[in-house]
């Protein structure tokens, strides 16, 4: 059988429907045994079946393991944007348009106090907004020595940002006037300079200069990308530009609108207000970049259909693999059992019966390799997560792709070679040696 | 020629009156192999009625396997038609022949055919599978089926935990296990000995004599042909004598002149006892002379 005739002789088509619709009560071999025969056959090749069903068991397993481990990295993802608050619209210094290379906050110098409170009086969208810039310094607590980030803010910083303190509280609006050398600092970092003493009260050193310490936020652990949000120290934003950072400008501006919607109506406006403000002439870019809750959707929803073509990819690439040594198996068993199929013809079996027989052994093969894929998916998936403390969130809707997807492999895969046999002429069968 | 070809006609039924079970009118069967073409039958034409028990004979290659498989719906006529039972199967499609290979005719094998790994039992059930009948039914069948041929006691014994002569008998169980019309068998002592040759042509003339199975056989051997009823001799694709079997030989009457496997045994013990006696006898004799 050529392949051009295996495509012009559409009846293959209709048979698996049949197979997949078929009343086996009326089918004159029934299923049950037909499955019975397919395990015993697999069974006699135990370790050919095995190295058979691998390649769907890798496929089907590495699908359901990244599928689980991606929708456990993006429940983080999401829960780490709830937490910055839904409302939450920032305003970067910088733009990335520039000559195509992003600029670092420090490039720009133009986004300032002034500009906060000019939003905040002309966008009633907005509801309140806090002013931040950022400095890497060394911290000195007694003979403990630390070098982390100083973020310059006020204290409503911590309500957009939803952020509360543990211990201590946050510096007062006052202090920010005053420019007062006083902060708030994360668990990291209260545990490393302090170890078992309470921080709250004491004086440390930021640069040259002593600090005292308000407060200690409350913990958030690490971030997508494995950073530790609680290695922060933050102190008024006044404090860092004059006696720190040695600038005028702020780094980005953390605002909050008064709902997500308005978040997203918000942008043009400040836009506009700012491109006015920075006196940036029509048809040159923006030296800031405004990014709202929507716009980060937007990107994780990007990322995320890139990330299912990818795995389709992927899984499409494997199972076709798997599919192809299941034909290739196939073929080599329909070859070995020649003889067989030759006196189950001549006792009356039908073309439609050896096919099926071998039909259900490739599919039996492949659905097997399936479920232990699940399996391992599954179990690889609970140690990954484990190991990165994150919840497993086992995809229901990916296992039953695999069930699927493994199924179609193998009626896909072993029908040809199921037609190979039931195109055997019995005579010739068994005459074979 | 000096032979007449002698009408096929069992004596004993009343000819004319019913349809034969076989019927072969001018058979051809050519196969094109591209350059050559081998014309393996050429114009047989043929009748077997029911309850007749016929060997096809004749030198190799003469066509005798070409005709059982046309006989047994395994291939299909170039030329010619074949009424099987008073159907013209010469026309029918895979399916169709393969539905009558199921339901109304037994096929039994040189090389026994039977699927390895796999029981008695179930060798002998595969006919009932594709038939459709249900498990119960088909296993009951299947020992009664085995029971016919004496080996109800290695049901569950795999092909390789058998002897030729029981494989052969298991194949004849399947070959009976959905009560077909007919049994044909293609050389079905040419792998045996002599002694279990005969006991296979026991079980086939109980199951003619005692049931009215119809049977063709093909053989070569003289003697096994004497065990039948009628004699079909072919020669280069055609059929070149039918005569019915003189002085038919009862294979159960032979058995008993022929010693037992046990007795032979024995026999070959005792043979081999004397021996070693005598081989003694002359050591203890020679002993004193050196
Ligand atoms: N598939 C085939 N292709 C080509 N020629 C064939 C085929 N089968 C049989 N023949 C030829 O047909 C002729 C009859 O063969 P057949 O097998 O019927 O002989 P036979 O009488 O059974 O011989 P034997 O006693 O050796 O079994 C032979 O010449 C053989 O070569
Ligand atoms: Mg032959």
């Amino acid at each position: 059988m050529t392949a051009v005739g295996f495509w012009k002789d559409r009846s293959w088509v209709s048979e698996w429907l049949r197979f997949f619709l078929a009343d086996w009560q009326e089918n004159k071999m029934d299923f049950m045994n037909t499955f019975r025969l397919a395990l015993r056959a697999l069974a006699r090749n135990k370790m050919r079946s095995a190295l058979t069903m691998l390649g769907i068991v890798i496929g089907v397993g590495a699908v359901i393991a990244v599928v689980s481990i991606g929708q456990g990295a993006q429940y983080i993802v999401q829960q780490g944007i709830q937490a910055m608050g839904t409302n939450a619209v920032f305003i970067a210094a910088g733009s990335n348009r520039a000559g195509g290379v992003r600029q670092g906050y420090g490039g720009v110098k133009t986004l300032t106090v002034d500009d906060m409170n000019a939003i905040l009086a002309e966008i009633p969208l907005i509801k309140q907004a806090a002013p931040a810039l950022t400095s890497r310094q060394q911290v000195v607590y007694g003979n403990q020595n630390w070098s982390t980030q100083i973020t310059g803010t006020a204290p409503n910083y911590f309500d957009i940002r939803t952020w509360p303190v543990q211990a201590g509280s946050v510096f007062s609006d006052q202090e920010v006037d005053l420019a007062a050398n006083v902060c708030v600092i994360g668990t990291t970092v209260a545990r490393i300079l302090f170890g078992s003493e309470n921080p709250i009260g004491q004086t440390m050193r930021i640069g040259n200069l002593p600090f005292r310490v308000d407060g200690v936020l409350e913990s958030k652990g690490q971030n997508v990308t494995g950073q530790d949000q609680d290695d922060v120290i933050f102190a008024p934003y006044t404090t860092v530009q004059r006696k720190i950072s040695g600038i005028t400008w702020l780094q980005f501006i953390a605002a909050s609108a008064v709902s997500q919607e308005a978040s997203v109506a918000a942008v043009a406006p400040i836009t506009s207000l700012l491109r006015e403000r920075h006196r940036i002439r029509a048809g040159t870019d923006d030296d800031f970049m405004i990014r709202t809750q929507a716009d980060i959707a937007d990107l994780q929803n990007q990322t995320q259909s890139t990330m299912t073509m990818l795995l389709g990819g992927i899984a499409s690439v494997s199972l076709v693999v798997g599919g192809i040594g299941i034909m290739n198996i196939m073929l080599v068993s329909v070859t070995e059992r020649t003889r067989e199929i030759g006196v189950r013809m001549a006792v009356g079996a039908t073309e439609k019966d050896v096919r099926m027989q071998f039909l259900v052994e490739a599919v039996t093969l492949s659905m097997m390799g399936g479920a232990i894929g699940i399996v391992f998916g599954l179990i690889g998936s609970m140690l990954i997560a484990n190991l990165l403390q994150w919840p497993t969130l086992i995809s229901g809707k990916a296992v039953l792709a695999a069930v699927i997807f493994s199924t179609l492999v193998g009626v896909v895969f072993g029908y040809y070679p199921a037609h190979k046999a039931a195109q055997l002429d019995p005579i010739e069968a068994l005459r074979y040696e | 020629m000096a032979e007449q070809i002698l009408p096929a006609v069992d004596p004993d039924k009343a000819p004319g009156k019913s349809e034969p079970m076989i019927r072969l009118e001018n058979v051809y069967k050519t196969y094109d192999l591209g350059e050559i073409q081998v014309q393996a039958l050429r114009g047989v034409s043929l009748e077997v009625r029911a309850g007749e028990f016929v060997a096809v004979m004749g030198p190799s290659g003469s066509g005798k396997s070409t005709v059982m498989n046309i006989l047994g719906c395994l291939d299909r006529p170039t030329k010619g038609r074949y009424f099987l039972d008073g159907v013209d199967v010469s026309g029918m499609s895979k399916d169709e022949l393969a539905r009558i290979r199921n339901k109304k005719l037994g096929f039994v094998f040189q090389q026994f055919n039977l699927l390895s790994r796999t029981s008695a039992l179930e060798n002998v059930e595969l006919p009932t599978v594709y038939a459709g009948i249900k498990p119960e039914e088909r296993t009951r069948r299947a020992m009664e089926s085995l029971t016919r041929v004496g080996l109800a006691d290695r049901a569950g014994h795999h092909p390789s935990q058998l002897s030729g002569g029981q494989q052969q008998r298991v194949a004849i169980a399947r070959g009976l296990v959905n009560q077909p019309a007919i049994l044909l068998a293609d050389e079905p002592t040419g792998n045996l000995d002599s002694r279990t040759s005969i006991e296979i042509m026991e079980i086939l003339q109980t199951l003619n004599d005692e049931q009215g199975l119809t049977i063709v056989l093909v053989t070569h051997e003289a003697d096994i042909a004497q065990f039948t009823k009628r004699n079909l001799e072919f020669r280069d694709g055609k059929l070149k004598r039918d005569k019915l079997v003189e002085e038919r030989l009862i294979a159960r009457e032979v058995l008993k002149t022929l010693p037992t496997a046990e007795e032979q045994a024995a026999e070959d013990a005792q043979e081999d006892a004397s021996q070693e006696k005598a081989a003694t006898e002359n050591a203890r004799q020679a002993a004193p002379k050196a």
